[in-house]
């Protein structure tokens, strides 16, 4: 018992493919058809990039209005028809960019649709109007108001700017950096409108590795052979954690570089001695129609157990 | 001697399913670049369908197959396919005449008690300030910026004091009023008593206070020189309109420093999205009265100088604001029966 213990799981293997997958945590959102999707959360690098896309457009723009300004006007940027509409504009753009574009573009800015986010509801329903409101009228509060307290200390308090710059930086590291702080990454405006910004998802459908192995449908091109032949004793051993590593190795070594030819190498030696395979008897063989087969064997084992109601995680789950 | 095949049913369970995941993310795909205008009536017909069936496909794949590929992609593509049924866009057009019509009057009715509360701390700051000037003329400049009063103070002249209320000026220059209007006053700091309002609502009760204090103080000082009359006539036009949207500001960031220290019967995170959203529509709905105040500000009350005009400006504001949200709520509730 004791040894079991010392081998006992170190930790969840479902959180290791976790930790592997995207390297991001992920969420669930309930569909109203009852079925939920897994989203993965944006990282706070993506968030910033993204912000800062956006922050650049906003600034680019503006800067541009206020030199055509001054261009067209000479410096009398009061009193004249286009420094008025410059200064209207101005508002417009720095409290309305992000909303305007979250709820034209569902839930992304062109920031965030460079990088790849989007936001949407926490709870699955679709993301309202409300939402988006709410989500960017914290803005301000979050990231505009400490950075002019920082850039512009001398406006905000005349007497003591030193004082003042510390707050923005104070105030800026609560509140710009939130999302750094919580496993959901929300900052302010996403606490109050309930809402979580994730990453677009894009996967694209890859050859099945171990179609091979599968009798082909009437109509379909014949498929390959297996070449090799697994005892239950052998393919008991490990479980789908291992499965799905295998499965990336595969994948990998499919893609014809060398560090995935080595690992196919490394990978099939080790499972070779680990089931007790007969080298000798069966010479040398190619790690990758072996591999491929192991897999095929594996998963036919492995998804027969499951639909008996037997889910076996990883090499270290026992049977129960 | 070749090897039996194996019986791998996800791999024949992906066969069958294969073509349509295919349509699907064709469908998708368009919609994701050109909208869903991108689509014929057919296809659009066929987008909720497929993504049902991909949904089941889904829900299947998890049960019975180990290929992280397929699930992973399964995965991603009824996400995409969830946006294209469920992020149905609406035009611009419903959405503001719902927010109009709907929303914004729901929030200021669901608020009403912080409204009142907002209202009262405002016109007690307004009383002190008007007090606390008439006793002591020199109290003016603890409440009002130099920047703000531009020259207005006890020291200026009755004259000087009357200048600014009956200001002629050119239309680009109650252009650039009306501009500099949005930024210098209160719509953003209106937004931003909403935004701080999670430090308990105390942002959003100073907020009033001072505003009132400024008013008060002001009203004193123009009391004083007799002046009453034309200040008052100056003020309430777009005042009206100002005063509310900075009440509605200011009622909004209590409700979220309510939801935080009182949360009542659910969490406190629950609480505040529940609130928040109303309060953010009291907001937007308060920046855009900012706007119609800026308007009458700067364009109808710098070319108006008659007073009993004036005044009567103000009475139309107050009664078209009294009876927009009259009206808004008989339509909610002839839409509930």
């Amino acid at each position: 018992m004791s040894a079991r213990a010392a081998k006992a799981i170190p930790y969840d293997a479902r959180e290791r493919l976790l930790a592997r997958k995207d390297s991001g945590a992920r969420v669930d959102v309930l569909t109203p058809e009852g079925v939920p999707i897994q989203f993965t959360i944006a990282h706070s690098g993506d968030r910033a990039n993204a912000f800062l896309i956006d922050f650049l457009i906003l600034v680019v723009v503006t800067l541009g209005l206020v030199f055509l300004t001054f261009w067209a006007t000479g410096v009398a940027f009061t009193g004249s028809w286009l420094g008025a509409f410059t200064m209207l504009v101005w508002f417009l753009l720095w409290n309305f960019y992000f909303m305007f574009f979250e709820l034209r573009w569902q839930g992304a800015t062109p920031g965030k649709r460079l990088v790849g986010l989007r936001v949407i509801d926490r709870h699955g329903g679709p993301l309202s109007a409300d939402a988006v409101i709410v989500r960017n009228l914290t803005r301000d509060v979050e990231f505009f108001m400490p950075m002019q307290m920082l850039l512009s200390a001398e406006l905000v308090s005349s007497s003591s700017p030193g004082w003042a710059r510390l707050g923005g930086i104070l105030w800026l590291l609560v509140l710009a950096f939130l999302p750094v702080f919580n496993k959901q990454r929300l900052r302010v405006g996403d606490i109050v409108a309930g809402t979580i910004v994730v990453l677009a998802p894009k996967a694209v459908l890859l050859q099945d590795q171990s179609a091979h192995a599968v009798a082909p449908l009437p109509g379909f091109a014949p498929a390959g052979r297996m070449r090799f032949e697994f005892s239950d004793a052998a393919l008991d051993i490990y479980g789908i954690y291992e499965l799905q590593v295998l499965e990336d190795v595969l994948r990998k070594g499919e893609d014809g570089t060398p560090e995935g030819y080595l690992a196919m190498d490394a990978v099939c030696e080790k499972i070779q001695r680990k089931i007790g395979w007969d080298i000798i008897a069966s010479g040398r063989v190619d790690a990758g129609s072996f591999l491929r087969d192991f897999y095929a064997a594996l998963r036919a084992r492995l998804e027969h157990k499951m639909l008996l109601g037997e889910r076996k995680e990883d090499k270290y789950s026992v049977k129960k | 001697m070749p090897l039996a095949a194996l019986k791998l049913k996800s791999v024949e369970f992906r066969r069958e399913r294969e073509a349509s995941w295919a349509e699907l993310e064709q469908l998708v795909g368009r919609v994701e670049k050109r909208g869903v205008r991108a689509l014929a009536a057919a296809e659009l017909a066929r987008l909720p369908v497929l993504y049902r069936a991909t949904l089941s496909s889904l829900s299947v794949a998890r049960a019975i197959s180990l290929d992280r590929n397929v699930i992973d992609y399964l995965e991603s593509l009824t996400a995409r396919a969830y946006f294209c049924v469920y992020g149905v866009k609406r035009h611009l057009r419903d959405a503001a005449a719902d927010f109009f019509l709907r929303r914004f009057p729901a929030a200021v009715r669901g608020l009403r008690y912080h409204l009142a509360m907002a209202a009262l701390v405002l016109l007690l700051g307004a009383l002190v300030g008007f007090f606390l000037v008439q006793q002591d003329e020199n109290r003016f400049y603890s409440f009002v910026s130099d920047d703000y009063a531009n020259g207005r103070g006890p020291t200026a002249s009755t004259e000087e004091l009357k200048e600014p209320l009956y200001h002629q000026e050119s239309v680009a220059e109650t252009l650039s009023a009306f501009a500099t209007f949005l930024f210098t006053h209160n719509a953003k700091i209106g937004i931003l008593a909403f935004a701080l309002g999670f430090i308990a609502g105390v942002p959003a009760l100073i907020l009033l206070f001072t505003n009132g204090l400024i008013l008060g103080a002001f009203a004193a000082l123009y009391a004083q020189r007799g002046l009453s009359l034309d200040f008052w006539a100056w003020i309430l036009p777009h005042g009206i309109t100002e005063l509310s949207a900075v009440v509605f500001c200011g009622a909004a960031g209590l409700a979220i420093g309510q939801s935080l220290l009182f949360p009542g019967e659910r969490t406190r995170l629950g609480n505040l999205q529940k609130r928040g959203r109303v309060a953010g529509q009291l907001v937007l709905g308060a920046v855009l009265m900012f706007f119609v105040a800026g308007l009458i500000e700067g364009i109808f009350r710098q070319s108006v100088m008659s007073i009993p005009v004036r005044y009567s400006v103000a009475a139309a504001t107050l009664c078209a604001w009294i009876a927009y949200f009259a009206w808004t709520a008989r339509l909610a509730r002839r839409e509930r029966a």
